[in-house]
């Protein structure tokens, strides 16, 4: 039991699982929707700790993992031009395109920056009146109305020289897909916490009612994603199917309605393709027509890129449950952190990169793993 | 970059008409736009996600949070404190 001292209420965490252990008779495979949570589960070994028969399959909550090759190839070409300052959040740099990444393009000479919040590119663009600012806005809904204030703060303050490649995308849709696809295995979900605090829990009843599947809504803290856990194995052994909010803290039934009525303002609904899992209809934003002129894929005309994934990268199955990364042959060999084949090991919240990075090395006896980590 | 942090407000004011406060998070303090938050007073604790407070939590929660993230190490790194882009380097 050497995860349990790691909870910060050691006593809470044990009644939880064994709360959990009492209640389950049968098997039960319960998705995280949110690379968060999945860091959560993996950091503190929640899976390890619980039964065997409520398995954890890791959703494609991960915005960084989840942005189109096709999309970051866009972002490159856009970031290698000679007049842009290209912005974007510090874990975009290292994800793999096509052929290479923005660190690559940075140091091939590349105006390449990280920002903290999509405002810092806004300033820094006023600040830069003779260059191009371009910010890759990618994210969930909740990070959206930040990317749409920038946006919408250009505007406000006559900034010309600002625009944003946008790859926004939600997870109702991808839930949806998740629970119709053939392969389905999800028999519940945990709900990402942050997203519902912007919108609110009303998208989700629909879903509930529609695919008789559970979902509760989920904070990050472990002891917040055990009770989530334990919400959903409650609703699969009663065999009812409701949605259930247990980060009632943070998130209210309307959500935050002044940032809904920004996102209504600067966004549209579009379909959108999924690094891994392929298009899914209605699953994404892009800017709504009163902002199009904010377009950079407009503005820089960088054309439609197809582009085909890693032959050898299994992101596509990790994303949708189907494997574990640890299944992948290349995990910890060919794709590490350092080396990423697939975005799912780019990001911190990436599977891949959890379990890389919590020494889940449990491959075949036998077969040992390249060891490369830094860190004692 | 889904992490967000909470913190407690310690001054607002009003720039380029939108509202921003001074978050303090254990000791780190940064700019946040209270836009989507504009009830928040000095004092409230509020969740903060690249650079904007998207909602309000208690007291007791905001604190159990933040010493978990100091614990791990991550509070710093979510927070681009020294330009550090958050989590690039891997666990390297
Ligand atoms: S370990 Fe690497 S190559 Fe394998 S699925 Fe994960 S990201 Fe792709």
């Amino acid at each position: 039991m050497k995860y349990l001292d790691e909870f910060r209420d050691p006593a809470l965490a044990q009644r939880l699982f064994d709360e959990i252990a009492r209640i389950t008779t049968r098997h039960w495979a319960i998705m995280e929707v949110c690379g968060g949570q999945t860091h959560a589960i993996i950091r503190n070994g929640i899976d390890q700790l619980l039964p065997d028969d409520v398995e954890l399959i890791h959703g494609p909550g991960c915005p960084v993992c989840v942005t189109p090759l096709g999309m970051i190839d866009k972002a490159l070409a856009v970031a290698a031009r000679p007049e842009v300052i290209f912005c974007s959040f510090g874990d975009m740099l290292r994800v793999p395109g096509s052929h290479k990444d923005l660190f690559a393009v940075r140091s091939e000479g590349g105006d390449v920056r990280v920002v903290y919040s999509p405002l810092d590119a806004v300033d820094l663009a006023e600040a830069h009146p003779d260059r191009e600012v371009v910010f890759f806005a990618i994210g969930f809904e909740t990070t959206a109305p930040a990317n749409a204030m920038a946006v919408y703060q250009a505007r406000q303050r006559g900034i010309r020289n600002f625009s944003v490649l946008v790859s926004h995308v939600l997870v109702p849709p991808a839930i949806e897909a998740i629970v119709s696809s053939p392969s389905n295995r999800v028999d519940g979900f945990l709900a990402a916490g942050h997203v519902c605090s912007i919108m609110g829990t009303w998208q989700y009843p629909p879903l509930v009612e529609a695919h008789h599947v559970p979902i509760v809504i989920t904070g990050f803290e472990p002891l917040d994603v055990l009770e989530g856990i334990r919400r959903v194995v409650l609703q699969l052994e009663a065999g009812t199917a409701e949605l259930d909010n247990a980060y009632a803290r943070v998130v209210s039934e309307q959500g935050n309605v002044p940032a809904q009525q920004m996102l209504a303002d600067v966004f549209e609904v579009c379909d959108r393709r999924w690094r891994g899992i392929g298009e899914i209809p209605a699953s994404g934003w892009r800017l709504s027509g009163r902002y199009r002129d904010f377009d950079a894929e407009v503005r820089f005309d960088v054309g439609a890129v197809d582009a085909p994934e890693s032959a050898q990268c299994r992101s596509g199955e990790v994303l949708q449950g189907l494997i574990k990364p640890t299944e992948c042959a290349a995990f910890g060999r060919e794709c590490s952190p350092r080396h990423p084949l697939g975005a799912t090991m780019v990001s911190s919240e990436g599977a891949c990169a959890a379990y890389y990075q919590y020494r889940r090395l449990d491959r075949a006896v036998g077969d040992p793993v390249p060891v490369e980590l830094g860190s004692a | 970059m889904c992490l967000a942090v909470p913190g407690r407000v310690i001054g607002i004011r009003e720039e380029r008409q939108t509202l921003m406060a001074t978050v303090d998070f254990d000791g780190i303090r940064k700019s946040v736009c209270l836009a989507y938050l504009p009830e928040v007073e000095c004092g409230d604790y509020v969740i903060v996600h690249v650079g904007f407070a998207i909602s309000q939590v208690d007291e007791a929660s905001a604190l159990e949070t933040l010493a978990m993230f100091k614990e791990l190490g991550i509070l710093e790194e979510n927070l681009g404190v020294d330009g550090r882009p958050a989590a690039v380097a891997g666990p390297a």
